[in-house]
């Protein structure tokens, strides 16, 4: 495990994880460069959360004028007989009614989108993920656009991946480690899964989060608004090192993710003659 | 025989030896007979209740350790290093490893060793025969071995700290495969499991039977006091929701021990090398069956708090409760919706839309007889005339921290707003206002409430609310903070969050969180004190100080074996308070 | 005990049963969730899995089919038993007990000489794949529970019989309360054997 961690400093020079951040992170949801989804997650959190606020202070002041107006007094007694509460009924069905609008109107859409939607198409960047304890694997198909076939055989620290280099469509590959370069305004889909234990893909800024399980691919699709650097999280406890799974995302105008493709690809060669 | 300890109420304190005069013509029992191998339900509800207040504080301490590395993760405490040995405590500072035990056990200690145990075990077993006149359990003998099977889980628990590989480390929800690749803690952890689930077993079965068929004469189902409902309506999630988790356990069992691959697909790579094992399992099928129990397990938490909350209520209000038979109703239908809503902790599993369509509308669902359970409640106070006694200080509490605890569940129970909250911080916030400033507050109004029937004596007034107001205040500044935490993206079961920009940002947060966790377990000093000091010293009262309606009332305090001199009659509901013409501000169910 | 709790013996007047039987039943229910997880795990790890043996092609149906027979006369003797003592015949009702015990353990006997050691032989143990996974554990379980059987009936046979000559009803209800959980035992059986040798 060791030598991964080493690998990743090797890609990513410890400079760049303290500087290349300029996003503030205060105590409030962090800020969101995301598409239409993490859009729409925003837009959920904040009507759920003033919902829950007006029930919260409709009941809580009921409560507190109760708690006040019947506190045990002289010449106070309490009442025997029921209170006729229509307006306890009216704001039952309220909630019942609100509860549907939450979830026709503004849940259900959001998720069938994240979930059923997968973007296709010729622009579309496709990386595949494959978390281990405790990093994360980054498979690009490179210029063919086809992604090589990997074989758990072949995992070793070396190639984490397991990418064959004998076949003909790894050849252009690209595997990074704890790194994910991604275009600016173009849909993404994360195919991930896990090779060991269950971990949880989680990019604050992104809203996108999804768990990734061994035995399982699911497809993760986003958009990000904006270039910067931000923090791909893992959710999920995965063990010791659980609290260091932490991975860089790199949103890069188009220009400079072509640039360091073409990078990946020089020296994904040059470790390809190495080898032979 | 029920007369006789009425009338010492006002004399001057002694230590007053209670055991030795209850006599009913029984033969008198050995001292083992009588407090370890009792087959008496309150002597096992005081069992259970205080080896539960035991684990309740151990979970704790537990915590308190955690929060010291959550709040200080570079400042070494270099002089627990030769208490802790190597393993756990490296050059001043907690390993990775130990933060995952402490933990993992600290929800399984909360949840199974100390919550569940204090709440059905506790009060259920010592209150719920005298509230429905019974002389006691349906059975006895298997009352204690429930106990008695209780006692060894929680040792195996303990005891697996002291391994060498120490306790388990793979959460409360032991998620396959982390759990079965994970060290022999997780054997210990799984075994452990087996005893209390068949302890909790043996438990629900004898609280049904008990409610069925030992009700005093005239008692009815519909007069039942709310608490007994509450009770039996948990009795059957315990009953049927343990089984699956037990098959679990049998089966995660097999996988770490007898080499196969139920949770565990093909293909595994472990730190490089391959996993030797057949493969073609399936790492969701534990979390189906986990949940499946686990979701209802957390009404468990919930319900008998419901319960002792609704019945300090109504005897502080002076006046019967808001819609009983809606309290009833709502309390069943929640039981049985909560077998329909697992998955909402499994929304971020890859699960399609049809699975969360589903999940998702039986989770709001469930969300409205909580919502109809607060307002019944709510609506009793009005007309009331409220008594501030300590025990309605808390059930009072408890009431807004519910409240709030289970709003917080709804954006949690909407994939679209799960998504990103799942697994962070909001979710710690979540049920802990539910469990804790919530299920634990129900339990302080509850021991303050009943321990007079316990003891004879009362928990001292002021010590009391020397409690609740620094609890109230201190269990806020612990968990209020997390829902920001949670909104800011931070994970949880983290060791170091400043390892990221999302942890980084709420460092302070996170900081006031784990003062107030401490100054909460300073808080607990007055009522620790006070509960042992009252055994001795405490105020003598009457059988019945709180001028109360229920049965349990009508029997002496504290109760001879056996409970009534004579079986009691059942005449009325259970809250016939300010009953127009009546003599007093209360009418009791036992008199005519 | 000498306390003498209500409906111990005597049927409750609005459920009609005695303590015991209801507890029972309560039981059983708790046991269909067991069982009815354990299936519901078979079912998802067939489903997804790669291949699945059929249980004929790998299972030794003869033998199974013959344990079943033996466990469903073991049924009918626990029947008898109860009817005779209701009708105060405790020799009668100890000597159909005593078949139940015997078929029980031949049951046991069969299956482990005729399945489990000659599987464990073969290298076909519970790791082997998630067919024996199953298997294994399924009729494990059962199993141990077909010895927890036989460790009530072996007490009412033995240690326990001395109920019978002092409260005699006590003693028949235990017995019926055996009977319906031994029934649920040879029940869980009926459903493993189709679902595992057969499907
Ligand atoms: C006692 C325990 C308890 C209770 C009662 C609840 C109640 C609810 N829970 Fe919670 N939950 C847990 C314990 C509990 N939960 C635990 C332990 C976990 C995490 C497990 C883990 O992962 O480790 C969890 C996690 C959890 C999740 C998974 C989150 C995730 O992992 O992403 C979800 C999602 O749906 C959820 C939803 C709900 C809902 C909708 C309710 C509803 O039942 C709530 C309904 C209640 C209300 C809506 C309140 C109504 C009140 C008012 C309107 C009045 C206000 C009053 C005043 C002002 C006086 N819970
Ligand atoms: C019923 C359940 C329950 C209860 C009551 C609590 C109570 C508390 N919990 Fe716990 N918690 C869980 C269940 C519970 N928790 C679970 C399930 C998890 C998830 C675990 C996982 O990730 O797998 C968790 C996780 C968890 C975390 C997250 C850790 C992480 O993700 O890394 C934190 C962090 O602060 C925390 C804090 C607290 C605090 C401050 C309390 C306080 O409220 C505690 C208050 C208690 C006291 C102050 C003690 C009082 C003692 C007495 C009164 C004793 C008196 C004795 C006698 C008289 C004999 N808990
Ligand atoms: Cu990977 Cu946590
Ligand atoms: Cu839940």
């Amino acid at each position: 495990m060791n030598d991964l961690r080493e690998r990743v400093f090797i890609i990513t020079p410890a400079a760049i994880w303290e500087t290349e951040v300029d996003v503030h992170y205060g105590w409030w949801l962090p800020p969101n460069i995301g598409g239409d989804n993490a859009q729409g997650v925003d837009r959920l959190i904040y009507v759920v959360h003033f919902f829950m606020a007006v029930l919260f202070v409709g009941w809580g002041a009921l409560f507190a004028y109760c708690l006040v107006r019947f506190r045990d007094r002289t010449g106070i007694s309490a009442a025997y007989e029921e209170i006729k509460a229509k307006p306890s009924k009216y704001a039952e069905i309220g909630v019942i009614v609100f509860e549907v609008f939450l979830l026709v109107a503004l849940s259900m859409p959001i998720w069938a989108s994240v979930k059923t939607k997968i973007p296709t198409g010729s622009d579309v960047v496709t990386v595949r993920c494959v978390a281990e304890q405790f990093a994360w694997n980054f498979h690009y198909a490179g210029k063919d656009g086809e992604f090589g076939t990997t074989k758990a055989t072949l995992v070793g620290t070396e190639n984490p991946l397991g990418i064959d280099r004998s076949d003909p469509k790894a050849k252009d590959d690209i595997a990074v480690i704890n790194t994910l370069h991604i275009p600016i305004n173009k849909p993404v889909v994360i195919r991930g899964t896990s090779k060991d234990v269950i971990h949880s893909f989680f990019i604050p800024v992104l809203r996108a989060k999804s768990d990734l399980i061994p035995g399982m691919t699911v497809p993760i699709w986003f958009e990000a608004k904006k270039t910067g650097t931000f923090d791909i999280q893992c959710a999920q406890l995965c063990g010791n090192n659980h609290f260091k799974m932490k991975g860089q995302l790199f949103v890069d105008s188009s220009e400079n993710f072509s640039k360091w493709l073409d990078e990946q690809a020089a020296s994904a060669g040059g470790e390809e003659e190495e080898e032979e | 025989m029920a007369e006789s300890h009425a009338h010492h109420a006002h004399e001057p304190q002694d230590a007053h030896g209670h055991g030795g005069d209850h006599g009913h013509g029984h033969p008198e029992l050995p001292f083992w007979r009588k407090y370890i191998f009792s087959i008496d339900h309150k002597v096992i509800g005081v069992q259970y209740a205080v080896s539960a207040l035991v684990f309740l504080f151990f979970g704790f301490c537990l915590m308190a350790l955690m929060r010291y590395q959550l709040a200080y993760p570079s400042t070494p405490l270099n002089f627990l290093n030769g208490i802790f040995g190597e393993r756990r405590w490296q050059s001043g500072f907690m390993t990775p490893d130990f933060y995952n035990e402490l933990g993992a056990m600290h929800g399984t200690i909360m949840v199974f060793l100390a919550i569940v145990p204090v709440l059905v075990g506790g009060f259920g077993n010592f209150v719920l025969p005298l509230q429905i006149g019974a002389p006691d359990m349906a059975f006895p003998k298997l009352n204690m071995m429930s106990y008695w099977v209780y006692v060894p889980g929680g040792l195996i628990m303990l005891a697996s700290f002291f391994t060498q590989q120490g306790a388990a480390a793979s959460g409360w929800t032991a998620y396959a495969p982390l759990s079965v690749i994970a060290k022999n803690g997780e054997t210990l952890w799984l075994l452990g499991m087996v005893f209390l689930i068949t302890s909790s077993l043996l438990g629900s079965i004898n609280f049904i039977v008990t409610v069925a068929h030992m009700r005093a004469r005239g008692l009815s189902m519909f007069r039942l006091p709310f608490f007994v409902w509450a009770q039996l309506v948990t009795s059957f999630l315990l009953l049927l929701a343990f089984p699956p988790l037990e098959a679990a356990a049998v089966l995660q069992l097999m996988d770490r021990v007898a080499g196969t691959s139920f949770f565990l697909p093909s293909g595994l790579v472990v730190s490089g090398s391959a996993l030797q094992v057949a493969g073609g399992g399936n790492p969701l099928l534990w979390q189906h069956l986990f949940w499946f129990l686990a979701h209802p397990e957390v009404y468990v938490l919930i319900l008998p708090a419901l319960g002792i909350v609704s019945e300090v209520i109504a005897n502080n209000i002076r006046k019967p409760l808001w819609g009983y038979r809606t309290l009833v109703y709502s309390t069943i239908f929640l039981g049985f919706m909560s077998f329909v809503v697992w998955a909402h902790h499994m929304f971020m599993t890859g699960m399609g839309t049809t699975m969360s369509t589903f999940f998702q509308a039986t989770t709001m669902i469930i969300s409205i007889p909580s919502v109809i359970i607060l307002t019944c409640l709510l609506l009793s106070l009005w007309g009331a005339r409220i008594r501030y006694t300590v025990p309605m200080l808390f059930a009072l509490a408890f009431l807004p921290m519910f409240g709030i605890g289970g709003l917080t569940g709804l954006p949690l129970g909407l994939t679209t707003s799960d998504i990103h909250l799942h697994d962070t911080y909001y979710v710690i916030g979540h049920f802990h206002y539910v469990v804790a400033p919530g299920t634990i507050f129900a339990v302080f109004a509850g021991i303050y409430y009943w321990f007079p029937k316990v003891t004879g004596r009362k928990l001292n007034d002021f010590l009391g609310k020397l409690h609740f107001w620094p609890s109230l205040i201190f269990i806020n500044m612990v968990f209020m903070p997390m829902f920001f935490q949670g909104m800011a993206g931070v994970s949880r079961r983290l060791y170091d969050q400043t390892q990221y920009h999302s942890g980084s940002g709420v460092h302070t947060l996170t900081q006031i969180s784990s003062w107030g966790a401490w100054l909460l377990g300073l808080a607990q000093l007055p009522f620790i004190y006070n509960f042992f000091a009252s055994i001795f010293v405490g105020q003598k009262v009457s059988d019945n100080p709180w001028n109360a309606t229920t049965l349990e009332w009508a029997a002496p305090s504290p109760p001879p074996h056996g409970n009534f001199a004579a079986e009691p009659v059942v005449h009325r509901g259970p809250y016939e308070y300010s009953v127009p013409g009546a003599a007093q501000d209360f009418s009791p169910q036992h008199i005519a | 005990m000498t306390m003498g709790l209500p409906c111990e013996v005597k049927a409750h007047p609005i459920t009609g049963i005695y303590n015991g039987k209801f507890a029972v039943w309560l039981f059983l229910a708790s046991e269909v969730m067991l069982f009815g997880a354990l299936f519901s795990a078979l079912v998802l790890l067939r489903a997804g899995a790669a291949s699945w043996p059929h249980g004929y092609t790998v299972l030794n149906v003869p033998i199974g089919t013959l344990n079943t027979f033996v466990l469903i006369s073991s049924s009918v003797t626990m029947v008898m038993a109860w009817a005779s003592l209701k009708v105060h015949d405790f020799a009668k009702g100890r000597q159909y007990l005593l078949w139940t015990f015997l078929l029980a353990a031949l049951f046991l006997g069969l299956k482990l000489a005729l399945e489990y050691y000659p599987k464990f032989q073969a290298g076909h143990t519970p790791g082997h794949d998630n067919f024996y996974g199953t298997y294994f554990v399924l009729t494990g379980l059962h199993g141990l529970h077909v010895v927890g059987g036989m460790i009530v009936i072996g007490y009412f046979l033995w240690p326990g019989a001395h109920l019978w000559h002092e409260n005699p009803e006590h003693y028949t209800n235990r017995i019926e309360c055996t009977g319906l959980y031994w029934h649920f035992v040879d029940l869980v059986w009926i459903f493993l054997f189709p679902t595992l040798y057969l499907l």
